[in-house]
């Protein structure tokens, strides 16, 4: 199946978003938000691949081997480093809430306006 | 506006985003017949041009080494900023938490010496896995982020085998926050070194070695993937040791 790969991203979307719609708990929506951007990894190293080829190392392998493509490879790192500095902001955000408010429930913490 | 309201609304909306989502999919080359001109191109002349077999970090740190720059400074200003809005109440008084929450008070369980036993064993393996990959970015799948990620858990392994006290002296904040910025001040200094040179920024000016793969061999990529390595580590024992911090602070206040 050769769409098969694009099916699975659009899934991931699909519920990570769910989770952070229906989200009480702040530390969750966090999760949810983790979920929706690795589907960014499954997209990118699909768009990447290369029927039959192999990772883009040439330690052992000849240097003509096939291997698929290490640009989106690169970008996926760089999205896992900028996804652990999100994650981090996040978390520290819902530290304040929780110390501000005493609650995690976004719902509760909307009727307190900032 | 009601949950319930609510998720219908998410369902129409949703059901629009999967709708385009399909639909641009349906127009992308498909699995396994990438055709983009740069991966073959790069694949094409990285040996050549690098001696560096690790084609994704040279990637990385030679082809996109401006956006790599770019991305290590998000995770030093992720660090920076959560520190920051961190400490804005660590001065004020601690409030007392509401009735509804067990969490805080919850008696904490002494760490089990099989924890601290199998922890202490792993410490000297995770730092020399994490140096290895640190300073391996030239060869073989690994690079300073995974590397720093790696070394900075060596030491959250000293954390769980003790107490934070013992993992707060062999990590002092003064001593990362110095680490943290050599590493990034270093990537950035090894591309103005470029431009003194008057060549472009981020030039791979060191000797590339001979034998492509080499540990020598690769010039800035080696170097600048150690650079980021202890940035990364620096950066993530900042950021996880801040929240571990707030967590010993919920302890002592609810006690």
């Amino acid at each position: 199946m050769q769409v098969f790969p694009f099916i699975v991203v659009a899934w991931i979307v699909v519920v990570g978003l769910y989770g952070m719609v229906t989200s009480r708990d702040l530390i969750h929506q966090v999760v949810c938000l983790i979920v929706v951007q690795s589907s960014t990894y499954v997209l990118l190293l699909a768009v990447g691949y290369v029927t039959g080829g192999v990772a883009p190392y040439f330690f052992d392998i000849s240097p003509r081997a096939l291997a698929v493509d290490p640009v989106v490879q690169a970008l996926a790192l760089t999205d896992v480093v900028v996804e652990a500095a999100v994650t981090a902001l996040l978390l520290s955000f819902a530290v304040q809430a929780y110390k501000r408010f005493g609650t995690l429930d976004p719902h509760e913490l909307a009727e307190f306006k900032g | 506006m009601t949950p319930r309201q609510r998720l219908w609304l998410f369902a129409v909306a949703v059901a629009g985003l999967v709708a385009c989502y399909l639909w641009a999919f349906a127009g992308l080359p498909g699995f396994g017949d990438y055709p983009g001109p740069y991966g073959p191109a790069i694949l094409k002349r990285v040996i050549t041009e690098t001696n560096a077999t690790g084609v994704v970090s040279a990637v990385n740190f030679e082809y996109r080494g401006f956006d790599t720059v770019g991305e290590e400074f998000i995770l030093f200003t992720a660090a920076a900023g959560m520190s920051v809005v961190l400490r804005q109440l660590r001065g004020e008084r601690e409030r007392q938490s509401s009735p509804t929450d067990d969490a805080a008070n919850r008696q904490v369980p002494a760490t089990s010496s099989a924890i601290r036993i199998v922890s202490l064993l792993f410490v000297g393996p995770t730092a020399v896995i994490g140096w290895w990959l640190a300073t391996h970015a030239q060869t073989n799948p690994s690079g300073g982020f995974q590397g720093g990620v790696i070394l900075a858990t060596a030491f959250f392994l000293v954390y769980l085998s003790g107490e934070f006290i013992v993992f707060r002296r062999l990590s002092p904040i003064a001593l990362l926050d110095a680490v943290e910025a050599i590493g990034a001040g270093g990537f950035a200094a090894v591309g103005v070194i470029a431009v003194a040179m008057s060549l472009p920024y981020l030039y791979n000016y060191l000797p590339l070695g001979t034998i492509p793969g080499a540990v020598s061999s690769s010039g800035t990529i080696a170097a600048i993937s150690f650079l980021v390595g202890i940035e990364v580590a620096a950066a993530f024992l900042l950021i996880i040791g801040e929240l571990l911090e707030q967590t010993l602070l919920r302890r002592e206040g609810s006690s």
